[in-house]
């Protein structure tokens, strides 16, 4: 029942920001981080509720009530540890990305009345299961992005964001067709998953309907070729918004195409898990790759996002148990890592140097004139190359080691990724914060890093190192939820 | 045998004086110098608990820990010490200390470089400790990150570049091994050395890929070969060397590079037997090359750093050979036994006695840089002993004990490892001791070159060692010729450790 | 049957007359020198009392009447009250219109107008419709030439008249050729007919060309080339309410004439009947009417565009079968009628201020009217089809009876392009909300605050759209009443 007040709460903060009265404004940040942090506090009471008493592969309702009769649409809300975990990321993704943008002047209230509702829309994708809801709650999320990025953005922001949002929707617009054919071919009535999942749809339908489903939501989970929104979306997007985006906004799509493609999908699935892991590889090698090339500090960092969403896609095509839980903990390391990332580019750097451009920074000397943020980005860029004792390590482990057993031959690409990925992130690292030689820019005084960025960046990575010290507090959580019912179909003619 | 878990307190211990220290104010750098000094001491103290509590009867494991962690992944709190990995914490925790005083009057963020010696050192011991490849990693890779700081920051003008190919080539090696290692867990499902090694024993453990065993002995095999270094992975290392600031040059040669051989000895051998003695004689080539070439390459050299930097590629070249040489399959009944316990305890005590001269050298190398105001080539010297007699007699002791002199501490290690591996692998040791020549030659250069001949003007103010530099090169010198006198000492501690891992292949 | 229970029937329809009939009196007698806004208070006043009668009189007296030429039902009932309500947001919004003096007139013709589409769903007789048709038309080309001062106004009407004639001119060809085939002009013989089993192949030219005429109604492509410069040039209350009152009427009756008269006709995907007819309508319309919508500069154009391609999707209801397809088709329809009329009404906020209704002149309107642009945006993402709104799960119901409508999925692909064209129409949508939200305000408009009236009647608007968006049921449940009363 906690779990529920997430998506209610987001809301109401979001209606009262936007209510909140002209001379008022500046009530407008502590509201948005209250509700915020009271998202995350049900968040985590949930965690803890359930950690007391865990049962392996269980599927708490939440909520299940009628809510439009004529199509058999439900309002359902439930949880595994699947969906907790992402619902604890969004908490902690929302509470810090309102930090970091605790400098927003401009419209404030329209901003985090915005962000509150793209923050509502993601807990209830995390938290529905009903198809229909799901999709609602999905579609919600999009439209605030684009006003995020449209209206407080950067570098071509009304072209990133018209990219990001069209691009969303075009995913989504496959996403309900599949819906659609899949309420239909089933002829009962019913969106609800647990329902749906027990269907079983035919061979040839399953085909076509998984490659369309699995795909409209994996563009948003920056699946190659379909990521290009995702580096020119992170770029322009203010830092908070940033933050989300990389941070949950990507999770959304790699969410509904586990719970949704490959839960009722299963043939499907199993036909295309060759080609999507493929691609997901490329993504990994592409990502990197193209990262490495890049002038603009937010690029490289918005390229490493597709690169490390490939993994969770890879994962996700292991069809292991490992594999989908290191998949699952990646999403919520990934977001944990890349916020701390924007934040530090986007919040940290730019919002002081006014360039983000790789070869100026230089002069700025940052290592020695902001140390903090240096040494923010030199863990959170470690924590992302993937080094032990950050959560990514235990999530790409285990990424790898479920690959390895379905396509060793793709384990390695991927592996030579993580290296392009140590390149590229020390590129980045050394010509912003430690270039060689020259002297600093005279003149150029950096305003000092600010209380909320430091409250930030340490939950960010103390998060990042508890669970990746401790990754049971999560692993447990995920990989119960694999057990369930509700999943096995998945497992249906595969190994372990 | 204690249950107090002395291990992960002695692990704990460097990471918690560390963040002591950093705590501290800014203007107390002497108090945060005088914190950073007493942890690394009380780390010596507990491990010399350790060695004197230590079983030496046995070759198994003690000490032991273990608790659950990830269990769902294979994760596991297992740490313990055997002979080997007890000498690799004496070490540790006798360079450290060594390497703080003698970098005691570093003026740029002294605090910080304090800090993160303690940390390194907390890298290296949980290192040596681990039983879990994961857990084992984990500080494999940690230490790695205080290590390069150390030569970011304090190092010299090309230090940016040194530490980036250090990191680097660390990093390809690191994934490599890690890729390996993933692999074989998906075939075993543990990542416990002691399960894996059990289960290399029958062959299992690279479960469906059988064929892919290769590759994966490679990737493992590159993770270390790049750590030690084996040739031709080691251009990375003579400008980390060079370029890192004195102390850390120390620990780096003297605690870091055995991480490598130790990796040989605590994974390699036991995990991988039969790709050891498939893939023995180029590993042996390599060896012998890793021994040669860097003595020769010395020659070329005109930095003193450089030149010590490559003697010590040279004399880890020693352990590999010997290592390499103990997995040769004994055919037709012949039991070698003797000579492989020969070439191990060799391997192990030259690991142990090179890590106090090197760190030594690299100690006076680093004080003559700090007398000549940054020089160091080997021409801006000489006659250096006139002025400082002192300086010369200790400096040339550890030179000798480093080229292996008998009755200092380089000599047992030596004559062990060539003991066991001429009959094993007779060409190969053959070829091996015209290194020993190379370096016996270019070392006593080193020596010639600055203590003798003719005195430049611009040296007769030379200051010879203060007390306070004796007191502190003392006992490290004190070791050496124990060691070299009462190597029994050390081969007690570990002749039952590697007559045990002779069993397992 | 007497008379006096025909009359009864029409009772709602007689009280517009009479009312319209009045205002002109009163407008010509009395209202002559009173200032503009005085007059156009008493007669929009009239105009909406007459509309709030009529659904009063309707709701205490339902009638039923299944006789003859009329067919009256709940569900027609229902229809003309929601016509009616339209219509009474239409006056609201017409308050504050400065664009003539003939105000009796103007308010005189949309009751007519009304009238017309009243009669129109309450028709079951072809020449019945016919005559409605012509009542509804003739008013709104009088209506759209009202703007005297604009000759796009004028030049709209014209195309309007001479497009809706030769339409009018289809229609009744179609119409004389099906009584001639089936003697017949009642919607019920036909279908008595039909199922007898008679079917010449005239009788599909007689449907192909019926259903052209309907066809121009509802500004389905290719007979939609009078949408743009009509929604452009006329007055924007008029535009709100061909785009609102007339489209729920037109689809209404070509709902009822498929599935009353024609339902054995209906044909498959390749046999012939209907069915194919339609599928083209509809796959020409939503793509050209996305597509050119993409192009357009004018908010108003660019709506016209639109209403083209939510054209196309409400006929996708009427290829689905009717248990399905009518909910649908009038959740669609009338969630539809109230987020046009919205937009409408915001644009003519806008034209009030000075603006030409031009893409740029929206900008900074949020700066301006937060609570207006606040509603602009809820009508646009309902247009949209974004959720939780309206227009979201209006599309959403009528694209799942489209997928049902044909064993197999076979009209699957028809919905796959329905979902594609309406992910593009995002883009110009957003176009208009960038300019409204992230565009700085352009300095030479004159900011005039709307009318109180109307800015209460937008809030209300947009208040409906999310309701019903987040509670559809509200909506499903009446309709599905209604029709399991008596369906048509």
């Amino acid at each position: 029942m906690m779990l529920a007040g997430t998506i209610y709460l987001s809301f109401f903060g979001a209606a009262a920001l936007m209510l909140l009265p002209a001379r008022q404004a500046r009530c407008a940040r502590p509201l948005a981080l209250l509700t915020a942090l009271g998202g995350l506090a049900c968040a985590l009471a949930a965690l803890v509720g359930r950690w007391s008493q865990i049962e392996p592969g269980a599927l708490r309702d939440i909520t299940n009530a009628p809510w439009i009769g004529e199509l058999g649409i439900r309002f359902h809300l439930a949880a595994d540890g699947i969906s907790l975990t992402l619902v604890l990321l969004t908490g902690i993704a929302a509470v810090t990305g309102i930090l970091f943008s605790w400098n927003i002047e401009t419209r404030p209230r329209e901003f985090f009345a915005l962000y509150m509702a793209l923050i509502g829309g993601v807990y209830g994708v995390f938290l529905s299961f009903d198809l229909f809801l799901l999709f609602v709650f999905y579609e919600i999320a999009i439209i605030p992005k684009y006003f995020l990025i449209a209206i407080w953005g950067s570098t071509r922001r009304e072209y990133g964001a018209m990219k990001l949002a069209l691009y969303s929707f075009a995913g989504s617009a496959m996403v309900l067709v599949g819906l659609i054919a899949a309420y239909v071919v089933a002829g009962a009535k019913t969106f609800d998953l647990v329902e749906l999942a027990k269907y079983p749809f035919p061979a040839e339908f399953q085909s076509w309907a998984f490659l369309l489903v699995f795909v409209g939501f994996a563009i948003l989970a920056g699946l190659w070729p379909f990521h290009t929104w995702a580096p020119t979306g992170h770029v322009a997007a203010p830092t908070g918004a940033s933050m989300l985006l990389a941070g949950v906004v990507m999770k959304l799509g790699a969410y509904g195409a586990l719970r949704v493609a490959m839960t009722l999908f299963p043939l499907g699935l199993h036909r295309w898990q060759h080609l999507i892991a493929a691609l997901a590889v490329v993504g990994i090698v592409y990502g990197a790759a193209v990262a490495l090339t890049q002038r603009d500090f937010k690029f490289v960092i918005g390229y490493s996002s597709v690169s490390h969403m490939g993994f969770v896609l890879l994962g996700l095509m292991t069809l292991t148990q490992i594999g989908l839980t290191g998949a699952t903990l990646q999403m919520f390391s990934h977001g944990i890592i890349a916020g701390l990332l924007f934040a530090v580019v986007g919040r940290m750097i730019y919002d002081r140097a006014h360039t983000r451009d790789l070869n100026e920074l230089g002069a700025f000397r940052l290592g020695k004139a902001m140390p903090f943020a240096a040494i923010v980005f030199v863990l959170a860029a470690s924590a992302s190359m993937g080094l032990p004792g950050f959560s990514g390590f235990i999530a790409e482990m285990q990424t790898l080691i479920g690959a390895w057993r379905v396509f060793p031959g793709l384990t390695v690409l991927a592996a030579v990724g993580i290296l392009i990925g140590v390149a590229f992130l020390w590129r980045a690292q050394t010509k912003a914060f430690f270039p060689e030689g020259g002297s600093p820019a005279p003149g150029t005084h950096l305003a000092a890093i600010t209380l909320p960025e430091k409250i930030g960046a340490l939950t960010l990575l103390s998060t990042t190192i508890l669970i990746g010290l401790y990754p049971r507090l999560l692993l447990d959580l995920i990989a119960s939820a694999f057990q369930s019912p509700l999943m096995q179909p998945i497992w249906k003619g595969t190994l372990s | 045998m204690t249950t107090l878990p002395l291990l992960t307190g002695l692990i704990a211990l460097p990471l918690a004086g560390g963040i002591a220290l950093l705590l501290t104010k800014p203007a107390q750098e002497k108090l945060a110098r005088a914190i950073g000094l007493a942890t690394s001491l009380l780390a010596l103290l507990i491990v010399g608990v350790i060695w004197s509590g230590f079983d030496r009867t046995s070759g198994g494991m003690q000490w032991v820990e273990q608790a659950a962690w990830a269990p769902s992944i294979g994760i596991e709190y297992h740490l313990g010490v055997d002979g080997i990995s007890l000498l690799m914490l004496l070490l540790t925790t006798l360079l450290v200390p060594f390497s703080l005083l003698a970098s005691w009057k570093i003026s740029r963020q002294p605090k910080l470089y304090f800090a993160l010696t303690l940390f390194l050192e907390s890298g290296l011991l949980g290192t040596f400790t681990a039983l879990n490849f994961i857990h084992w990693f984990l500080f494999w890779e940690l230490s790695l990150i205080p290590a390069f700081f150390l030569i970011k920051i304090w190092g010299g003008p090309k230090a940016g570049a040194a530490a980036f190919q250090f990191f680097l080539y660390t990093m390809v090696g690191s994934v490599a091994l890690l890729v390996a290692f993933l692999a074989i867990y998906a075939a075993t499902n543990t990542f416990d050395f002691g399960q894996l090694a059990g289960l290399a024993a029958h062959g299992e453990i690279f479960g469906a890929h059988q064929r892919l065993a290769g590759a994966i002995f490679l990737a493992a095999l590159l993770g270390f070969a790049v750590k030690v270094p084996l040739l031709p992975f080691h251009s990375w290392l003579p400008a980390a060397y060079a370029e890192a600031p004195t102390g850390a040059s120390m620990l780096l040669t003297g605690a870091m590079s055995k991480m490598g051989v130790y990796g040989f000895l605590r994974i390699l051998l036991p995990i991988f037997p039969e790709q050891m003695r498939a893939a023995q004689t180029p590993l042996l080539w390599l060896a012998v090359a890793t021994i040669v070439f860097p003595a020769a390459a010395a020659f070329a050299q005109r930095d003193l750093k450089r030149m010590v930097a490559y003697s010590s590629i040279n004399h880890l070249g020693y352990c590999l050979l010997g290592i390499i040489a103990a997995t040769r399959l004994t055919p037709g009944g012949m039991d070698f036994t003797n000579e492989k316990a020969a070439a191990l305890n060799g391997v192990v005590l030259q690991m142990f006695s090179h890590g106090l001269t090197a760190a030594a050298l690299f100690y006076f190398v680093g004080l003559i840089e700090e007398r000549a105001g940054g020089l160091r080539c080997l021409h801006d010297f000489g006659g250096l002993r006139q002025v400082a007699p002192v300086f010369c007699g200790l400096m040339g002791i550890t030179v000798f004990a480093s080229l292996g002199l008998p009755g200092l501490g380089g000599f047992v290690g030596e004559f062990l490892i060539f003991k066991g591996a001429l009959p094993l692998a007779s060409w190969a040791a053959a070829i091996a001791t015209l290194g020993l020549l190379f370096t016996a030659i270019f070392l006593l250069t080193i020596l010639q070159r600055v203590f003798a001949g003719p005195l430049p003007g611009k040296w007769s103010h030379w200051r010879d060692l203060s007390a306070a530099e004796r007191w502190c090169v003392a006992p490290v010198i004190g070791l050496i010729f124990i060691l070299g006198i009462l190597p029994q000492a050390v081969l007690d501690v570990t002749n039952p450790t590697v007559l045990h891992l002779l069993q397992q292949f | 049957m007497s008379y006096f229970d025909l009359f009864k029937a029409l009772i709602p329809e007689a009280i517009i007359t009479g009312i319209a009939l009045c205002l002109l009196a009163v407008d010509l007698a009395a209202l002559r020198p009173q200032s503009m806004s005085v007059r156009l208070r008493w007669c929009g006043g009239m105009a909406i009392l007459g509309c709030a009668s009529a659904i009063g009189w309707m709701l205490l007296q339902p009638a039923q009447l299944q006789a003859g030429m009329l067919a009256i039902g709940p569900l027609t009932q229902w229809i003309k009250l929601s016509l009616l309500i339209l219509t009474a947001f239409i006056a609201v919004i017409s308050f504050s219109a400065r664009f003539t003096v003939h105000v009796g007139e103007y308010f005189a013709l949309l009751l007519f107008a009304t009238v017309g589409l009243m009669l129109l769903v309450s028709a079951d007789n072809f020449l019945l419709i016919f005559l409605a048709l012509e009542l509804l038309s003739i008013s709104l080309y009088a209506l759209t030439a009202f703007h005297k001062n604009r000759l796009a106004s004028a030049e709209a009407a014209l195309k309007y008249y001479l497009f809706g004639s030769v339409a009018a001119a289809f229609t009744l060809f179609g119409i004389s050729l099906l009584y001639g085939v089936t003697g017949e002009i009642q919607l019920s013989g036909i279908n008595a007919h039909l199922s007898a089993g008679h079917q010449e192949p005239i009788f599909y030219i007689a449907l192909v060309m019926t259903l052209a005429g309907f066809a121009f109604k509802l500004a389905a492509a290719p007979f939609h080339f009078w949408a743009p410069d009509v929604y452009e040039g006329a007055p924007t209350p008029i535009a709100a309410y061909i785009a609102s009152a007339s489209k729920v009427g037109s689809f209404f009756v070509v709902a009822r004439i498929l599935w009353t008269a024609f339902p054995g006709a209906r044909g498959g995907a390749s046999a012939p009947g209907w069915m194919p007819v339609l599928v083209v309508l509809a796959v020409i319309s939503m793509t050209l009417g996305n597509l050119a919508a993409l192009m357009q500069r004018k908010v108003s154009r660019l709506l016209a565009y639109s209403a083209v391609a939510h054209g196309a999707y409400a006929v996708l209801a009427l290829l689905a079968a009717p248990q399905q397809g009518l909910p649908s088709l009038l959740f669609y329809v009338i969630t539809y009628a109230l987020t046009a009329l919205g937009a409408f009404a915001v644009v003519g906020v806008i034209e009030a201020s000075g603006g030409r209704a031009e893409l740029k002149d929206f900008a900074g309107f949020s700066r301006r009217a937060p609570l207006l642009a606040f509603c602009l945006l809820v009508f646009m993402l309902s247009l949209a089809g974004i959720p939780p709104l309206a227009g979201f799960f209006g599309k959403f119901y009528v694209f799942t009876a489209a997928a049902e409508a044909t064993p197999r999925l076979s009209l699957l692909w028809l919905v796959i392009l329905a979902v594609a064209t309406s992910a593009v129409s995002l883009y110009y949508y957003l176009q208009i909300l960038k300019q409204v939200y992230a565009a700085a305000p352009l300095e030479h408009l004159v900011w005039s605050p709307p009318a109180r009236s109307s800015q209460w009647a937008i809030v209300l608007l947009a208040g409906t759209i999310i309701v019903l968006g987040c509670f559809p049921s509200l909506l499903l449940t009446r309709i599905a009443a209604v029709l399991s009363a008596h369906p048509f």
